[in-house]
């Protein structure tokens, strides 16, 4: 049976042996002249905080609450999933179940979006 | 007490063992040796996320454990369940925790709080290393030794003989494949809690908007009797309350 | 492929609706009412909307089953939403805690009826079976007498509720609009709770009730006692939950079954391995002990109490204790009583603590909220004495206790909550002083309140000692009933020391210049229904109420 995850096994060796010899690789081979610019920290494009880049300030509440909220979408993928195998079998049913329950969602979903939840001021 | 939670996901996601009347077990070397390694790797893991002193460190040596804990889902045939838990918790779950470090500052060291009780960190150690044996003796117990069949080679089983406890069941449960029997179940039997999990995930997102948004400015904090607090930085800069809140929202 | 065909088809399981259809109300109108404050000016909109729909929805039950009752009741109710909102459409809070006492009032209607629809398959009580352990849906759900009374008690926990925390959330700045769906949805987990048949469905019901309190707990946040209490109260819930959750995946390790009953039997049976047993049972006691307030597991309960927003803190002390208990008994006295060598004496010494604790560390007390934390924890112990019995007149002492306490729970912390309102600060005994003198009537009900809650001989809260001692002296503990009639002298000394204080001591000086308490409507209201229901139950009803907690304790769906 768990010879089934060798495939597994053998991409996160190979993962593994990528990572490993690209940061060899790249540490013998590039040439290392660190300046203030390459050293900053990378945000997307976006000029960094002077706070953060120096490190021991935190970062804004706000991202925090979008992960947060990721997660319960997450949640509903997980249960998506399964549903799918067996939405043959349930039909109707099945439609009125997973209808109920992804509604709740989109409740909380309309809820957080017009209480600006997903704004960022 | 993530940690916590996943090891109790680990024991529901075993298949019952206490009919001894049942069919021979399934079971193979490979299992046994999967657990031998990762067993010591799962536990070095999670002692070492406690023991460390920087907490980026701590989560990643977290992640390490919700990776271990996945492949033991595996290794008990929970296929679906090793997938949710790489997914959620070694996913989203790390990012909320990362989130947190983040939140409150990644480069300070936590300090290390002196206890307030005096002899109360050596009550805790004690009061712990008896509910670990407690609960060793009481759930290891009866399944150590020649009784326990489960993910034991096959002649350790067949030295067992009459008395082993194989798993049952779990070729039946798993007969349509493991996604199919988590719904087959999920969508008759369990479709009450399925639906109320909707609730859950509703208060969850109430409580990240209520306690995660600050809407109020640190120097209106008032403590019981209504007296105005000095607006201390550390605490302003602090949204309490919420970020521990959300976490358990997201389990 | 070919082995898919020896799999017996989905079966699409039969959905009881009749046996959720208090939690559908109370959540139903949860969702509403977070719906509509949501919609901020689109309310009328969202409302008519809602209205379309379950309008269509009940049509198409009436045409297709030829039903009239059920389609008629929610057809009237979505109209009736529609017209609230039309008539307080500007006043959203108004309109939030509106819904939600309706929500309540209709769920107590609804579990009324069920109450007739099922007690009619009475079922001659053994031992074994005194709590009903059979159930619907899957096994998810159990519609047995200790259900039903429970649901009664926390939806009118909720709906004495809402009334005090209007006018006390308004003052306090704290009234949003998640407050009445939170305070819905907590109400839903605890009938949940109090309903389930099925260890998944007790842990989700208390995740449910416990997440909506951790929230309400921590709505004052411009409080840091308040943010405290939420931290606190979050930090060792989440811990209880764990050991629950280990404690029932125990259960299901030594049994195979997640089902209570189930589990029971199989507990019961001499196969199953009995220190596992012994170490399912321990954790599920913390975990239950935890919600319940039991000592040692009650630590959290003062600084909770004392931070939460007082209204929430009645309804918690109150709904709460009897949700978490109707599950307890469900699992202990119902489906482990085969076992009950092994936990009724863990249970004798953990009411004893109990009883005694709360009391003694109530009197050292200064701050009245606090007091009353102790003292709900004193209560839990008494409680405990009916669930040491282990037989019927046990359950029925329970319920009896826990329908009366909240009241007495409710009425005294809204009473607290009224006097808060003055000054907008925590209260300690020494604010209370010469409280009979300036405020008579506030004062009075307080004083009834506490005299009830200390078990004076004609309040209610005697009726509901005398049901549990009595219990208990039938089962053979005297002991622990001694113990308890100890612990309710000590408890009735600091009750009566605040009676002392507010009416024999004088206004101190500087206070008297304020202006007189202005009580609002609601306020009035919800603390003169906690008083006339406890006069009544003290008085002249308590057999009526006594009858029927024997009659719950008695039938088995």
């Amino acid at each position: 049976m768990l010879a089934e995850y060798l495939p597994v096994a053998v991409l996160f060796v190979i993962a593994f042996l990528f990572v490993a010899l690209s940061l060899l690789v790249s540490s013998k081979l590039g040439p290392s002249r660190p300046n203030p610019v390459k050293n900053a920290a990378y945000e997307s494009g976006i000029i960094p905080d002077p706070e953060t880049a120096v490190g021991g300030s935190r970062f804004p509440v706000r991202f925090y609450l979008v992960a947060m909220l990721f997660i319960i979408f997450d949640v509903e993928a997980v249960f998506l999933y399964p549903w799918a195998t067996v939405l043959r079998d349930l039909s109707w049913y099945g439609l009125a179940v997973m209808g109920v329950f992804v509604a709740l969602l989109f409740e909380s979903y309309y809820y957080v979006l017009r209480k600006g939840g997903l704004e960022w001021d | 007490m993530v940690a916590l939670a996943t090891a109790v996901g680990a024991v529901l996601a075993q298949t019952p063992v206490a009919d001894p009347a049942g069919a021979a077990a399934s079971t193979g070397a490979a299992e046994f040796w999967v657990f031998w390694i990762l067993a010591p790797l799962s536990l070095a893991a999670a002692v070492s996320m406690v023991v460390l002193r920087n907490p980026v460190h701590a989560a990643l040596m977290l992640v390490v454990n919700f990776f271990t804990i996945a492949m033991f889902y595996a290794v008990l045939e929970a296929q679906f369940l090793a997938a949710v838990q790489i997914i959620v918790y070694a996913g989203a779950i790390m990012v909320l925790f990362l989130f947190v470090l983040m939140l409150l500052g990644v480069d300070r060291e936590l300090p290390t709080r002196v206890a307030q009780i005096r002899g109360q960190q050596p009550a805790a150690l004690l009061l712990g290393a008896l509910l670990f044996a407690a609960l060793a003796v009481g759930v290891a117990g009866p399944f150590l030794g020649a009784d326990s069949a489960c993910n034991a080679p096959p002649d350790a089983v067949a030295a067992a003989g009459a008395d082993a406890q194989p798993c049952v069941g779990l070729a039946a449960a798993n007969e349509e494949g493991n996604v199919r029997g988590v719904a087959r179940l999920l969508f008759t039997d369990y479709v009450w809690p399925f639906e109320v999990t909707s609730v859950l995930l509703v208060i969850a997102a109430i409580g990240a908007m209520v306690l995660g948004r600050r809407t109020e400015r640190p120097e209106d904090l008032v403590d019981g009797r209504g007296v105005r607090k000095e607006p201390l930085r550390a605490r302003a800069a602090r949204p309490t309350g919420s970020t521990a809140l959300d976490r358990e929202a997201a389990e | 492929m070919t082995l898919l065909a020896q799999i017996p088809p989905l079966q699409i399981p039969d959905i009881a609706w009749s046996a959720i259809s208090p939690e559908l109300v109370l959540f139903g109108v949860g969702i509403l009412a977070l719906l509509l404050d949501t919609a901020g000016p689109q309310r009328l909109q969202a409302s008519f909307l809602v209205f379309g729909f379950a309008a269509a929805g009940a049509g198409y039950i009436a045409l297709s089953t030829e039903q009239s009752v059920l389609p008629g009741l929610v057809g009237l109710a979505a109209l009736g939403q529609f017209a609230l909102t039309a008539i307080w459409r500007d006043r959203p809070r108004l309109l939030s805690a509106l819904l939600a006492a309706l929500g309540f009032a209709g769920a107590i209607g609804v579990t009324t009826w069920q109450w007739g629809a099922y007690s009619g398959r009475l079922v001659g009580a053994d031992a074994a079976t005194f709590v009903g352990t059979d159930s619907l849906l899957g096994g998810m759900v159990a519609v047995d007498g200790v259900a039903l009374f429970t649901r009664v008690t926390v939806c009118l926990a909720g709906l004495v509720t809402v009334p005090l925390s209007f006018a006390y959330a308004e003052e306090r700045r704290i009234h949003r609009g998640e407050y009445y769906p939170l305070l819905l949805f907590a109400a839903t987990g605890m009938t949940l709770l109090a309903s389930s048949a099925d260890f998944i469905m007790v842990f989700i019901a208390i995740e449910v009730l416990s997440l909506s309190l951790y929230i309400l707990a921590g709505f004052a946040k411009r409080d840091l006692n308040s943010q405290e209490a939420a931290l606190k109260y979050f930090l060792l819930g989440a811990f209880s939950s764990a050991l629950l959750l280990y404690g029932i995946a125990l259960v299901y390790g030594v049994t195979g079954s997640t089902n209570i009953a189930e589990a029971g039997r199989a507990f019961s049976s001499l196969d199953a391995p009995q220190g596992m047993a012994v170490a399912a049972m321990a954790l599920l006691i913390v975990g239950f002990g935890f919600k319940t307030a039991i000592v040692p597991f009650h630590m959290w309960t003062p600084d909770v109490y004392q931070g939460a927003p007082t209204p929430i803190t009645g309804f918690m002390a109150a709904a709460t204790k009897a949700a978490a208990f109707a599950a307890f008994l469900r699992v202990f006295v119902g489906a482990f009583a085969p076992l009950q060598w092994s936990w009724t004496p863990v249970l004798w010494v953990l009411a004893a603590l109990t009883m005694l604790a709360g009391a003694i560390l109530a009197v050292v007390q200064n701050d009245v909220k606090r007091m009353l934390g102790y003292s709900a924890v004193a209560h839990a112990g008494y409680v405990l004495i009916g669930f040491v019995a282990v037989n019927r007149a046990g359950v029925s002492g329970v319920l009896v206790y826990l329908l009366i306490y909240t009241f007495m729970s409710l009425g005294s912390f809204g009473v607290l909550a009224l006097l808060e309102r003055r000054n907008h600060k925590a209260m300690a005994i020494d604010d209370l002083r010469g409280l009979g003198r300036r405020d008579p009537v506030p004062a009075g009900m307080l004083a009834l309140f506490l005299l009830s809650l200390a078990g004076i001989p004609g309040t209610a809260g005697f009726v509901a000692k005398f049901a549990v001692f009595r219990a208990g002296i039938e089962a053979g503990h005297a002991a622990l009933v001694v113990i308890a009639v100890v612990s309710s002298v000590i408890a009735a000394f600091f009750y009566i020391r605040v009676i002392v204080a507010m009416f024999m001591e004088d206004v101190p000086e500087g206070v008297a210049a304020e202006a007189p308490l202005a009580p609002s409507t609601g306020m009035s209201a919800g603390i003169a229904f906690s008083a006339a229901v406890m006069v009544a139950f003290g008085t002249v009803l308590p057999f009526l109420l006594v009858d029927l907690a024997d009659q719950a304790a008695t039938f088995v769906s």
